[in-house]
This record gives structure tokens, sequence and C-alpha cells, in this order.
């Protein structure tokens, strides 16, 4: 299904992270449901783009506002970063929505 | 109403992935064909979509989800994907008291007289709770 997380009204404010951005996808584990999938955990990848605000998956599962609202961007991952014996060109990617609270910034790109 | 519990049920073997959680390990090779619905199956999708929308919001999609990862693994690796679905909605409305428990068994219990007298089979196995 498409439409599932809506814009949440208490978007916090700007996004941390801008395309072109290196960021790790953080390697703990969750208690109970996240969108984040185990094989993304610790991985590095670009940011391709700012999805916008939107309310959190976390809590909406047990019943429960989902706000504060978080960032959610497209980030951009190397498949031979992601699967140690990745057997397809080098230039293959895969693109996954990740929340900020599950990314952290190794490094800004270089912005004019 | 009663906060449904946090709890991660683990996959076996994967040192710590959830057990739904399958993005990259080996299932073998994926069945592509297209597959008819069953019409019990078409009416789990409407009664889903009806329940989440924004006028209803008896629930999110991300609480379907949540139910559904917690069935574990055996059960997930069991069931087709309308069988997760409508064991969820069964089990969220009751979560969010729109019926009880017994209220569900009762009619199931009706519907499987009803459908004896008729002399039409009906599925044997229960779905579990």
């Amino acid at each position: 299904m498409k439409a599932r997380a809506r814009p949440g009204r208490n978007a916090r404010g700007a996004a941390r992270f801008a395309p072109g951005d290196a960021v790790r996808v953080a390697g703990r584990d969750a208690l109970g449901h996240c969108r984040t999938p185990w094989y993304l955990r610790g991985k590095i990848g670009i940011i391709a783009s700012v999805h916008g605000s939107f309310r959190d998956p976390e809590s909406l599962a047990y019943h429960k506002p989902g706000l504060p609202a978080h960032v959610l961007y497209k980030v951009r991952f190397k498949q031979s970063a992601i699967w140690g014996a990745y057997k397809g060109p080098d230039s293959d990617q895969l693109e996954a929505d990740i929340f900020e609270h599950w990314l952290e910034l190794l490094d800004r790109a270089n912005r004019e | 109403m009663r906060e449904p519990k946090r709890k991660t049920l683990k996959r076996k073997g994967t040192g710590g992935r959830a057990a739904h959680d399958v993005g990259g390990l080996a299932f073998g090779r994926i069945d592509r064909e297209e597959h008819d619905l069953a019409l019990w199956e078409k009416r789990t999708d409407a009664m889903l979509r009806l329940l989440v929308t924004p006028g209803k919001r008896a629930f999110t999609v991300d609480g379907l989800r949540r139910v559904i990862e917690d069935y574990g693994q055996q059960e997930y690796d069991r069931t087709t994907y309308y069988e997760k679905w409508i064991r969820a909605v069964r089990n969220l409305v009751v979560e969010q008291e729109i019926v009880t428990r017994s209220e569900v068994e009762a009619r199931m219990e009706e519907i499987g007289a009803r459908y004896a007298k008729a002399g039409r089979r009906a599925p044997k196995g229960k779905i579990p709770w």
C-alpha cells in the first residue's frame, strides 16, 4: 500500500541532512515495529532527496499519534556496499526511505 | 484501551533479525506468476482499506504491520499474504474494542452452523489469536 504516513502537523523544523550528504544507518536493534530494514543497518549511503515530515510509524503502530513527526529521506546505497558478495555491476544502486532518527551524518556534501 | 506490548520476535540463526525482516536472505526463486484472488481476499483488502480510511481511523497500516510482525517466524512463513491481513484485522478490531473477542467467536460459530446446515464445507482449522 502506498498512502500510509500523512505529513505530521507538528513537523519539526528543517531537515538535518541535505541531498549529497553521506550518512550511516544506525546499526542498533529496534524493539517492536520499525521501518528500517535489517539489511541496511550500519550501511553507508548518500541522501538522494528529502521527502518531508511524517508521523512516526514506530509509535503509530501502537495506536499512538506518531508525534513528533520525523523527516523522511530517500537514501541511495551502492548495492556492493550492502551485500557482502554482490556480483552485479559496481554502478548498481538501491534506494530506500529512511527516517532521520535512524541516520547519522558522516560527511557533508560540498555546497557552493 | 490497553497499549499493545512492544516486542521483537527474532528469526532463528540470523543474528538478531526480526522474524519478518527477511530482506537479503536466501528464499529461492520468487514465483512471479499473477494469481487470481479469492473473494475473501478481495473482501479482506476492502475491509482493511475502509478501517484505516481517514474518516474511520480504526487503526493504522503501521498497526497492521506490527500485529503481523508479532506472529513469529513459524506463522509468518506458513501463512499467505491475505491470511496475515485477515488475522491482523480481526485482532486489531478487538484490540481497539470495536468488537469483543467473544462476539467474533460467537459469530464464527453461527456461520459454521449455518454452513453445516446448508451442507457447505467450512474450513476446519481456527485462526490463532
